[in-house]
Order: structure tokens, then C-alpha cells, then sequence
């Protein structure tokens, strides 16, 4: 833990008999990317709210690098933010929008134009400084509020979905943008969004949030391959859940009845090790084998009957009807290996008991 | 800088390539708008500009001249001169009492416009009918009821007597406070509904923004919202500054013979000396006057610049 690191501790924020962030304790290291991911209403925005000054915490502190700022006026924190709608000042041209905080930083007028110039090189908007917010188009605004909080060198980069109202391919651009920039000045960037492929594409670490709590923290790899929690599962990517009744432990492995079928969970991978629990595996990490016979030794397998099967073009997705009703999604790349199944086709679908996870239901 | 953003939108506002030549059905129905122009052109020409040519032209008739011999038109030029000399005290103490009542109403105004823009909530349409609810009364009954309200014997009065700021002898009718508070009262929705109109539209995100960005309430005030909300302030003070110039209701009911305005003079000299030539001249010297001190105000207020 450095000095600059930002520490969320306790903060609970209602609002009447609502609860929007609920007992959160975080810390986001300096220095990193960190994304806080959920659905709408889960609390990141008023949590960011709260680091920005322009919500107080019911309950709780916010300190910046061993200093509180739990109630101090937004106006003196060391914080900046990317507002989702960026609210740009319409009155003001793009080069004074820019400059709008750093002149009150009591930085002489001089130096105050060369830094917005070269910040504005650096969103690659060098030649809009005289227009106006109107004039430019979504993407280029969306710059312009990444520019205006990044010019007063923050300690910390609010963005409460600054990528929200941008198109896919924009969005994308945007990402790599983003993570370039985050690199290249080494600022804590702390990043709101729902959109699950961006938190893992962006950032270092993912919170991920539900009903003003937190779900999971960690990698984004880390907690795709195992998730927490059967929220984060989901969330987090695709998952097949299987209802699971644990039965008990041997050899490092967890034994459970699902729906009959005897299946095993390394325990390492098991987030509970007793009662009824939810075994999942993700669609890619499962194999369809039309032969039992060709179900590699060791791997866990149950019958079904594929019900669907969509062509996407690097893989094809498959639902395959369980014995117990439920359907399983599987991932099978198109890679040439194996032909196609056809609805109705009986097939077993396995996978190894390593790349499965167990977690409470 | 390695990586290169897509510079979207090129160079700059998208342009649109009109076509070459318009549809047929295009070019026939070119007649639509001056058909829909014409109504209130012709309004316009009958009732505003043969009017205001009339009363130019009396300005230069023959100041001898009377309703019962009839005015020739000598293009009396010292009409003006002569109108100037008798009535510029008037003519500038009306200037005065307009600018006064207009800063008067926007420092009203301004707080109470902003109160139910911004915190108004659902009391929001009530409290924008208290301000119009005046309105439901005539102009007149209204000024005539402030002489009541202002009366020598009066509850103002009394009190103001009674906390030692006027005197036993002190009076408020027939003084230049009373005018300038009937102007006041009589203006203020004038000025409040347009200021009202702008701070609603005002984005609340925006003044986040300025706070995130290090401005205090007061700073955020004065780079974000006095800026965007100055086309409601030069509407307002348009809409106050030119009646209340010509007003002589107040004047005429609240004043006295030193706060006379320039509006009293003008309809004394058409209605009751009968002098039209001058009265002309005083009409025509007050609208020129008023035309170019709003065009020097809109062009300096630069509201054109206000997205």
C-alpha cells in the first residue's frame, strides 16, 4: 500500500429509505486502473459520486493517500471526473473548457494555453481549440471532458461511463484510448461502466458491484475463471449453472450429485463445501462428444440432446438439453476438429473437472 | 503519441450538398411562405409603419399651426429643438427611472427566478402563477391600488413613520420612490418569465462539472450560470427597460409634478394642449432614442454567442 493509494472505508450512502451503497470498503492502489462494474443501480456512480464530493456518505470515510476527504467540498479535492453526458460548458470555446479548472489551480494564463495545447495534441484535437462543444461530434466531445479533467493532473480520473454514448466501433477505439492514456500519465483512473467486456478490457483490477456491495474483486482473468459468486458468474461472461447437492470431499476434490450424475470439483475451485451449491462451467471450457467413448479419461460428462445449434462464424453456440430439463450453452470453436451435431443429435457433453467451479446457490 | 484517434468529423460541421435544382413540386409552391408572411405584413403596414410615418410627419409641421386651423407641413426641423428645450428633463428622467427599474427588477428577479427554476420543485407551476396572477387584473386597478398601499395615511407609511425613517410630515406618494416602485412592481413578471425560461433549461450537471473543476458556488455562478442565462437577463431588461421609458401610468398616479415622465408630457401635449407637432417630435425623439440604446445593449451583451 503506497501513500497515494485511495481508500474507500465503511461509506454507506442512502437516500430516504433507499440503500445505494451499502458498508463498501475498497482500496484502489495508486497508480491503477480500476473499474467498478454493475448493472444500473447497483451504487458505482453514486460511489464515484461520493470520491468526487458531490454526494456525502451517510456513513463511512473516503481518505486520499492518508488524508480524509470524506466531507471536504468538491472543489478542493485533488479529483477530477469524465461526466457521462461530459458536460462541456456550451458557452465556453473547446480551449476554454480545457483551461476551466486550471486557471483556478493559479496556473499563469501562458502556461495554462501550453498545457491545454499539448493536451489537447495529446486527445488528438490539437486543431479544435476555437470551436465550440456543438460544433464537434460525440466522440470528439467525449475527448474534450477527457482533456478538461485529465489537463488539471488529478490524483485521481473519475469516469462514470464516459464511453456510454458512443457507437461500438468508436467505444472500442475509445478503450484502447483510454488505457493508452491511463498508461502513458500513470494517474489512478477509477471507471464506471456496465458493459463487462470494457471492465475487462480496461482495467487492472474489476469491482464487481451489486446492491451497494461488492461482489468480487480482483483480475479480470482471475475472476472470469473463478468467479465468487453465482451474480458474478453470470455477469461476468456466460455461465452454465447446474444445481448441485455436495455429498463430500476426498483426494482434494469435492464430490457432488447433480441431478444424479456424480461430479467432482477440485476443491481450490470450490467457494462452498457443504449444502446445496451451484457447479458451473463456461460454454467454451465445455466439449460435445457424440460417442462416450471419445470422452477423454478423468473428464466429468452428462448426457443431452442438442436442442440448437447457431453458426457465429469463429465458433458455433449449442444449447443441449439436459436429462433434468435445463439447457446447457456450449462454445465449440470452428476450428475443423470436430463436425457439426445436429438438432436432435444425442451427444455427451464433458469437460475437466479442473476448468469447472463450485459456488453457493 | 503512437497511436492515432480517428479524427471523426473531418474538418469540421457536416455539410450538406443542396440538390442541383428543387423537385418541380418545389418550385410551384414557392408563393407559400409570402402567403404566410402576408397577413401580418399587411397588419404591419396598415397599423404599425403608415402610423409611425404619420407621426414623423406631424413632428415637422407647423408649429403654429392648431386642431382648428389645421397643421401645414413646413418641415419644421425645430420642432425637435424646441421639444428638447421644454422637456429634456423629463426625457432623461424617464431614461433614468427606466435603467433604475430595470436593475431594480433584475436584482428581484433574478433570485426568485432562479429559486423556482432550480429549487421550485413541484410547487414549481404554482409559484410561475403567482407570477403572471397579476395579469388577472387590469393595469390601472393594480397602479391605483399601490396609491392605496402608498397612501399618506397608509400602512407603509405608518410604519416607516413609526421606525423613524420618514418624517412627521413624510410622505411616499408624489415622490420618485413611489413611481419607481409602481414601475417595479408593474415590470417584474417581465423580467422574471424570461429569466425563469433560461435557468430551467440550465443544466445542473454543468455547475458539477464547474465544481469538480475547482469553482466554488459563487465562481460557478459567475462562469456558468450568469453566462448561460444572459439571454434571459437581456430579454428581461428588454422587455422592461422600453415600457417602462414610456409608462405614464405611474408616473400620472404615483407621482407628482416633479417625477412627471417623458409618456405624461407626450399624452398631455397630444390630448390636452393639443400641440401635436411637438408631442410628434417628443414620440419620435423617445423611439430613436430607445432603438439605438438597445442596439448597443444587444450588441454589447453579445447574448449571439450563447449556444
Amino acid at each position: 500500500m503506497t501513500d497515494q493509494d485511495l481508500c474507500i472505508e465503511g461509506v454507506t450512502k442512502t437516500f430516504g429509505s433507499f440503500t445505494a451503497v451499502d458498508d463498501l470498503t475498497l482500496t484502489i492502489p495508486d497508480g491503477s486502473f480500476f473499474a467498478l462494474l454493475g448493472a444500473s443501480g447497483c451504487g458505482k456512480t453514486t460511489t464515484l459520486r461520493m470520491v468526487a464530493g458531490l454526494e456525502e456518505p451517510t456513513a463511512g470515510r473516503i481518505t486520499l493517500g492518508g488524508l480524509d476527504i470524506t466531507r471536504m467540498r468538491p472543489y478542493k479535492r485533488p479529483v477530477n471526473t469524465v461526466f457521462q453526458s461530459y458536460a462541456l460548458f456550451p458557452h465556453l470555446s473547446v480551449a476554454d473548457n480545457v483551461a476551466f479548472g486550471l486557471r483556478r489551480k493559479g496556473v499563469s494564463k501562458a502556461d495554462a494555453r501550453g498545457r491545454v495545447a499539448e493536451m489537447l495534441d495529446l486527445v488528438q484535437l490539437g486543431q479544435y481549440g476555437s470551436r465550440r462543444p456543438a460544433q464537434l461530434s460525440g466522440g470528439q466531445q467525449q475527448r474534450v471532458a477527457l482533456a478538461r479533467a485529465l489537463v488539471n493532473n488529478p490524483e485521481v480520473l473519475l469516469l462514470d461511463e464516459p464511453l456510454g454514448a458512443l457507437d461500438l466501433k468508436l467505444r472500442r477505439q475509445m478503450q484502447i484510448e483510454l488505457k493508452r492514456i491511463q498508461t502513458e500519465v500513470g494517474i489512478t483512473f477509477v471507471h464506471v461502466t456496465h458493459d463487462q467486456e470494457e471492465a475487462m478490457t480496461m482495467a487492472d483490477t474489476v469491482a464487481v458491484m451489486n446492491e451497494g456491495r461488492v461482489e468480487q474483486l480482483g483480475a479480470p482473468a482471475e475472476m472470469y475463471e473463478f468467479p465468487a459468486s453465482a451474480f458474478v458468474a453470470n455477469f461476468l461472461g456466460q455461465s452454465n449453472l447446474i444445481q448441485a447437492q455436495v455429498t463430500g470431499q476426498a483426494d482434494g476434490h469435492v464430490t457432488v450429485d447433480a441431478h444424479g450424475n456424480r461430479l467432482a470439483v477440485p476443491a481450490g475451485r470450490c467457494r462452498v463445501t457443504s449444502g446445496s451449491a451451484l457447479l458451473g462451467v463456461r460454454p467454451e471450457k465445455l466439449h460435445l462428444a457424440a460417442d462416450p467413448a471419445a470422452v477423454p479419461q478423468g473428464h466429468a460428462a452428462v448426457g443431452g440432446v442438442v436442442t440448437d445449434a447457431s453458426f457465429t462464424g469463429v465458433s458455433t453456440q449449442y444449447l443441449v438439453r439436459a436429462p433434468w430439463g435445463s439447457e446447457l450453452t456450449v462454445f465449440v470453436p470452428n476450428s475443423g476438429v470436430t463436425a457439426p451435431q445436429l438438432p436432435g443429435a444425442e451427444v455427451h457433453v464433458h469437460w475437466a473437472p479442473a476448468h469447472s467451479f463450485l459456488v453457493g446457490s | 503519441m503512437a497511436a492515432l484517434l480517428p479524427t471523426a468529423g473531418g474538418t469540421g460541421a457536416p455539410v450538406d450538398a443542396p440538390p442541383a435544382s428543387p423537385p418541380a413540386g418545389m418550385r410551384a409552391r414557392r408563393w407559400v411562405p409570402y402567403a404566410l408572411l402576408a397577413p401580418g405584413l399587411l397588419w404591419l403596414i396598415a397599423f404599425f409603419i403608415v402610423p409611425v410615418w404619420q407621426l414623423f410627419a406631424a413632428s415637422l409641421w407647423d408649429p403654429n399651426g392648431s386642431v382648428e386651423t389645421g397643421y401645414a407641413m413646413t418641415w419644421s426641423w425645430s420642432n425637435y429643438a424646441t421639444a428638447w428645450d421644454m422637456f429634456h428633463v423629463q426625457f432623461l428622467r424617464s431614461l433614468w427611472y427606466a435603467l433604475i427599474t430595470t436593475v431594480v427588477c433584475v436584482l428581484l428577479a433574478y433570485p426568485l427566478a432562479y429559486a423556482i427554476a432550480v429549487k421550485g420543485g413541484r410547487w414549481k407551476n404554482l409559484m410561475l402563477v403567482g407570477v403572471i396572477a397579476p395579469f388577472f387584473t387590469s393595469y390601472l386597478v393594480r397602479t391605483y391600488s399601490w396609491k392605496a398601499i402608498l397612501a399618506d395615511t397608509g400602512p407603509v407609511v405608518e410604519f416607516l413613520k413609526w421606525i423613524h425613517v420618514l418624517g412627521p410630515d413624510g410622505r411616499l406618494l408624489a415622490t420618485e420612490f413611489a413611481v419607481i416602485a409602481g414601475l417595479v412592481y408593474n415590470f417584474l413578471p417581465f423580467m422574471v418569465l424570461p429569466l425563469y425560461a433560461s435557468l430551467e433549461k440550465l443544466d445542473v450537471r454543468l455547475l458539477e462539472a464547474a465544481r469538480d473543476l475547482y469553482h466554488g458556488p459563487v465562481r460557478s455562478f459567475l462562469r456558468v450560470t450568469l453566462p448561460l442565462s444572459m439571454p434571459g437577463v437581456v430579454a428581461g431588461t428588454l422587455l422592461c427597460f422600453i415600457p417602462a421609458t414610456g409608462d405614464y401610468v405611474n408616473a400620472q398616479l404615483l407621482g407628482g409634478p416633479n417625477t412627471q415622465m417623458i409618456g405624461s408630457v407626450i399624452q398631455s401635449r397630444f390630448l390636452v394642449v393639443n400641440d401635436y407637432p411637438i408631442a410628434s417630435a417628443l414620440s419620435v425623439m423617445l423611439m430613436a432614442t430607445i432603438l439605438v440604446l438597445v442596439t448597443i445593449y444587444v450588441s454589447t451583451a453579445g447574448t449571439e454567442e450563447v449556444v
